[in-house]
């Protein structure tokens, strides 16, 4: 079954990809999206099966791969509680997705590659969480990579388009690099890469040994706890590339340049949480290094914020929610830098529901407004498509953390756990989720009612024809509101609350000092009370600003127009990054090719000889017919030289 | 003793040559024939050479299939035998010279005689210099296919070929004669030129060194190793295609060849001393070359740039003389035959077309060609070292090889997986993506049947050997345990000589 789960998507994909045209669209979307709803209710079956009863962890053999001396690599499948919980989420997510997709892109020429592409995302994000080994992980890391630069760049005559797919799988190569060399430094202190026997190792081998160094890293001489350190912080390199966190995050919102469906699958409920799984998976090394947690904290929480304030001022629909994805992945490694892994999983797994809702109901809004973007030109859209409407305030209200939506059990753990976190940035942790709990409520508030509410701003024409998606897309809507409504309800007992033990069992670590969890549900009141008041706060705030008074906001930036400026233009982190590493790099490039090949290397070596030798010019012409001749002749002469002395004066010697 | 195979395989283009010989006439029906006995030839040896894969013995760490011959008064013999090191590089030789014969189907229209007979002589001395066991053999098959190839360059050759060709020799020539210098100390101290008798003998340690550097002048410039690299951008862009597949499928691994069959087991004392050198160049070469192929302008001269980068990889693997390093590094070197021979018959298949290889001279390829896109888009990705592709199994094995010695080359060189996925992908936008504008483009055909022919058992074995690559290390793990064995051997007698010295 668990084979079945990860490959009906490969097969989906290699039947769109090799016979899409042979088939036609219908065939492909059908097929694709078939196989996917399968897989799908398959990770149900493993996640009620697994996660609820009393199983082991299963290991699935499927093929060798890299076998190298003592680095011994196969394909397998791993299942435990933390796999199916992804499984679930991506499954049914991706599946969501496809059905959507039929509608979103029906007069798309490109379908069947693009149900292609979906499938092949898909398959490399199950490999990715069924990895029983570092580097399969590796290998589910950069498909999803490779998909979603193929996704991105899928209208390839755009050149915005193109240009964010290469910048967002250079980014990520960044973060790669990172976790390839933790990669690397894991097997060189054990030796192996599967997770099972680092993890068995891992323990003895930071309490074992101490002050001697076992590490030799860039000339720092480590010792086990400094390496322990080293490793992780390399590995969460990766995860802040893959995850969209502060310093790597540049790729995300450029992203949106892909289709919706693709931003709400990709860019929101999967790929992009693979660096939380990343962390909670490897949490038998990350429990080991205090100073790697402290700097995940710190670094979620500063994405939390800083993407949340970006978010304020963003006319775009699709980059509003996508800094909002950035941001709420912020908190997700709050979590799991105080400690508390599962609530930053269960926060990815209620995000992953009411994230991807918000994405593709922006895509039925698009839809519905003939490809307009931008919330300027939107507005007053609630009475013509009214399904759209319900649903979007249903993912916002989740987003906000409105009571018992999915959303307020999740994020609120949060910002609990991140209270009662024992690590020198835990207290900067809470604080900065909280204030970014009131710009989260502001600016979705701000989103609802710039596109829904007011007077349309949009063209005559283009009003005329807004109409209400088909139910080919609204029926996924609904299912996924029903997820962001009921999911945190159901489930939060057994990921955070009483059954927490039972349900993950050994699939998270938590190292016996680890006593987040248990304290999170005594904090004082108003902990308790600060993201609802946030809340309430910045939907007040929205509401005054777009409803009430629609000038206040304009005088506001106009006033002051440097804070607005730097916010709009997302901090100048793109600006910054051309100047110091892209222009530089071509600037490098092109003198190391002209002054360094050409003048010097060439200069000196082979033109610098022959000009003085001669004119080049002469020697060519002279050499045009006769060189090889001499060159043929140059050896056999060595080679007749070398014989005769062989056979007379060599031979005697001996 | 059996039937001598690897002669065989050696010299069965050669019963080609022959056969090309007798075709007369310059009409279009003798040039057909010509390409068919060819392709046949080709074809046919590679499925003979199948037959040594097939019976190889996988746990024996030494020479199979041997056979000798005395040839010049004894003391050099006509010495053939693989081993674990050598015999996937025959087998890729003859694998890859169908598609060259068949790249050059259409684009070679005059002197298709000659330009045939030069391409199966050069599959004749290549195969001989994986399969020689005397160095004096060796020698002769190693120098003697730069002919061909300088015959393949500077006749069939683009615009500035004769500055090419003129280019690779001041830069061939001064490796060459060092190195049978070298080989003619080495005879002089071993009384031998037998390979495997030289593998045994240890050589004083003040002589590894300078036997050291004279190997290496003529392996760095092979490879090419940075600095003396930049014959092969001129010399890749004036080729014909079929000319830059084998340059860049065969030739550049001949110099990792000879550092595994030569510098390192023969001089293991100095070899040790040089890694670090070794290290420097690799991780410059890695960096360095990748920036330049960041600004390029010219398709061909990007591809062969970063074929430079991709060897620093190898150089840099094999020298770390572990385990990962050495078998990724020998990987590395058989997947970028695979690779960059397929990306330079991509360029090829464009160029027939358009006659041209400025990148901007093309773009939004992919709105006429898809098929062709496609598979550009999967060499571009095996370049770029994406697991589930040939390219990245032995990018990673060099890096954990590195990374167990020296954690500062491991870091420098895995930036290079930055910068690959930049300059490739750039690439691959400004010729595939985008909408076609110009004029010319308006009209260009999709992959021909030839060509399709041509490029799917290249996709098919990249992907297959991403995915499952145990084949290739059955074969070489006996050998390379050996080779690093004995390295080690070697190295604990040296320094327990040097400790009771003092």
């Amino acid at each position: 079954m668990y084979s079945a789960i990860v490959f009906l998507p490969l097969i989906g994909f290699l039947i769109a990809g090799l016979f899409g045209r042979m088939i036609g669209s219908k065939a492909s979307e059908y097929i694709t999206s078939g196989l996917l709803i399968v897989a799908a209710i398959l990770s149900w079956i493993a996640f009620f099966s697994v996660g609820f009863t009393d199983a082991p962890p299963q290991h699935v053999t499927i093929l060798r791969w890299i076998n190298s001396g003592t680095l011994d690599v196969n394909w397998m499948i791993r299942v435990d509680t933390l796999t199916v919980v992804m499984l679930v989420v991506v499954n049914t997510v991706s599946s969501l997705v496809h059905v959507y997709s039929i509608g979103y892109m029906h007069h798309d020429p490109h379908r069947p590659r693009f149900f292609a592409y979906l499938s092949l995302f898909t398959f490399a994000m199950l490999t990715l969480v069924t990895a029983d080994n570092l580097l399969q992980m590796f290998f589910g890391w950069e498909g999803v990579g490779l998909a979603s630069y193929l996704l991105i760049g899928f209208w390839y005559q755009k050149p915005s388009a193109n240009a964010a797919a290469i910048k967002a799988f250079v980014v990520n190569r960044v973060g790669d690099f990172g976790f390839a060399l933790g990669i690397f430094g894991v097997f060189y202190l054990f030796n192996s890469i599967d997770l099972d026997t680092v993890f068995a190792n891992a323990h003895a081998f930071v309490e074992g040994e101490h002050s001697e160094p076992v590490l030799d890293f860039l000339g720092y001489q480590l010792d086990a706890h400094g390496a322990m350190t080293a490793l992780c912080l390399l590995l969460f390199m990766g995860a802040m590339g893959k995850s969209a966190q502060f310093l790597l995050h540049t790729w995300l919102p450029d992203a949106m340049e892909g289709p919706t469906p693709v931003s709400a699958l990709i860019h929101a409920a999967t790929m992009v949480t693979a660096g939380v799984f990343m962390v909670a998976r490897l949490s038998p090394l990350f429990e080991l290094s205090h100073t790697a947690l402290t700097f995940v904290t710190f670094i979620g929480a500063t994405t939390a914020f800083f993407a949340a304030t970006v978010g304020l001022v963003q006319n775009d629909i699709k980059r509003v929610i996508a800094y909002s994805t950035c941001s709420q992945l912020g908190y997700m490694f709050v979590a799991l830098g105080v400690g508390a892994y599962s609530v930053g999983i269960f926060h990815l797994f209620t995000h992953a529901f009411f994230k991807a809702l918000l994405f593709l109901g922006a895509g039925s809004v698009i839809h519905a407004v003939s490809d307009e973007q931008d919330m300027r030109k939107m507005g007053g859209l609630r009475k013509h498509i009214p399904v759209t409407y319900w649903m979007m305030i249903i993912g916002t209200l989740a987003l906000t953390g409105f009571p018992l939506t999915a959303g307020y059990f999740s994020k609120d753990a949060i910002i609990e756990s991140a209270f009662v976190g024992h690590n020198s940035f835990a207290l900067y942790g809470f604080w900065l989720t909280v204030a970014a709990a009131a710009l989260t409520s502001f600016y979705s508030w701000r989103l609802a009612f710039m596109t829904f509410h007011g007077k349309p701003r949009a063209p005559v024409d283009v009003m005329k024809h807004v109409h209400e998606s088909p139910y080919v897309m609204t029926v996924p809507l609904m299912i996924l509101a029903a997820g962001a409504l009921f999911a945190g309800l159901i489930f939060s007992g057994v990921f955070i609350g009483e059954g927490y033990g039972e349900f993950w069992r050994t699939s998270l670590f938590t190292s016996s000092e680890n006593h987040v969890l248990h304290d999170m549900h005594d904090v004082p009141t108003w902990v308790k009370f600060a993201p609802l008041v946030m809340m309430i706060g910045g939907f007040a705030l929205a509401w005054l600003f777009y409803i009430r008074s629609p000038e206040t906001p304009k005088r506001l930036a106009e006033r002051h127009e440097g804070l607005y400026k730097f916010l709009l233009n997302k901090w100048y982190f793109d600006e910054l990054y051309d100047a110091i590493f892209v222009r530089p790099a071509m600037w490098v490039g092109r003198q190391l090719w002209k002054k360094g090949d050409g003048a010097t290397i060439d200069g000196l070596g082979p033109d610098g000889i022959a000009a003085r030798v001669q004119n080049v010019t002469t020697w060519v012409v002279r050499l045009q017919t006769g060189y090889i001749y001499h060159y043929a002749f140059a050896m056999l002469i060595g080679v007749a030289a070398l014989v005769t002395w062989s056979m007379f004066g060599g031979g005697s010697a001996h | 003793m059996s039937w001598p195979i690897l002669s065989t395989i050696t010299f069965l283009p050669l019963v080609g040559v022959l056969f090309i010989l007798l075709v007369r006439g310059e009409e279009e029906s003798a040039k057909e024939n010509i390409r068919r006995v060819s392709l046949i030839t080709t074809v046919f040896t590679f499925v003979v050479s199948l037959i040594i894969w097939i019976n190889f013995d996988t746990q024996s760490p030494g020479f199979q299939f041997e056979e000798r011959a005395d040839w010049l008064g004894g003391n050099i013999t006509y010495r053939m035998g693989v081993d674990g090191i050598s015999m996937l590089f025959v087998i890729l030789t003859t694998f890859l010279m169908p598609f060259c014969i068949l790249a050059s189907w259409r684009s070679i229209e005059n002197r298709v005689k000659e330009y045939m007979i030069a391409f199966l002589v050069l599959e004749t001395l290549m195969i001989g210099v994986f399969c020689a066991l005397d160095l004096v053999v060796f020698y002769v098959f190693f120098e003697g296919g730069l002919i061909p190839m300088f015959l393949i360059i500077g006749v069939w050759g683009g615009k500035r070929r004769v500055y090419a060709s003129y280019k690779f020799f001041l830069y061939t020539l001064l490796g060459s004669v060092l190195m049978l210098i070298a080989i003619m100390a080495m005879y002089w101290n071993a009384g031998t030129t037998d390979i495997p008798t030289l593998l045994a003998h240890s050589f004083p340690a003040e002589m590894q060194t300078w036997l050291w550097i004279a190997f290496f002048a003529s392996f760095a410039v092979k490879m090419p190793m940075w600095p003396v690299h930049t014959w092969l951008p001129d010399a890749h862009v004036e080729a014909p295609t079929a000319g830059s597949v084998i340059l860049a499928g065969i030739l550049l691994k001949m110099g990792g060849y000879g550092f595994l069959r030569f510098s390192l087991p023969m001089f293991p004392i100095a070899s040790d001393l040089f890694a670090p050198f070794i290290f420097t160049l690799s991780v410059v070469a890695i960096i360095y070359t990748s920036l330049v192929a960041l600004a390029q302008e010219d398709i061909k001269k990007l591809i062969a740039y970063s074929s430079v980068a991709h060897m620093g990889y190898v150089t840099m693997g094999i020298f770390t003389m572990t385990e990962q390093g050495v078998q990724g590094g020998i990987f590395q070197m058989l997947s970028h035959g695979i690779v960059s021979g397929a990306l330079f018959l991509c360029v090829g298949v464009i160029y027939d077309r358009m006659h041209t290889r400025e990148i901007d001279a093309y773009g939004g390829l992919v709105n006429r060609m898809p098929a062709y896109a496609v598979a550009f888009m999967i060499f571009t990705m095996a370049n770029v070292g994406l697991p589930g592709t040939s390219g990245f199994v032995g990018e990673f094995l060099t890096l954990i090889g590195a990374f167990k010695v020296n954690t500062w080359v491991a870091l420098f060189a895995t930036s290079g997986v930055i910068l690959s996925a930049a300059y490739a992908l750039y690439l691959y936008r400004r010729v595939i993506f985008g909408v076609i504008d110009k004029e010319s483009l308006k009209s260009i055909l999709d992959l021909s049947v030839r060509e399709r022919v041509i490029l799917v058992p290249l996709v098919v074995l990249t992907i297959f050997f991403g995915f499952y690559p145990a084949p290739v290390f059955d074969v070489t793990q006996a050998s390379v345990d050996q080779l690093i064995q004995n390295y080690q051997a070697a190295l604990d007698t040296a320094q327990q000589t040097a400790s009771l010295a003092h």
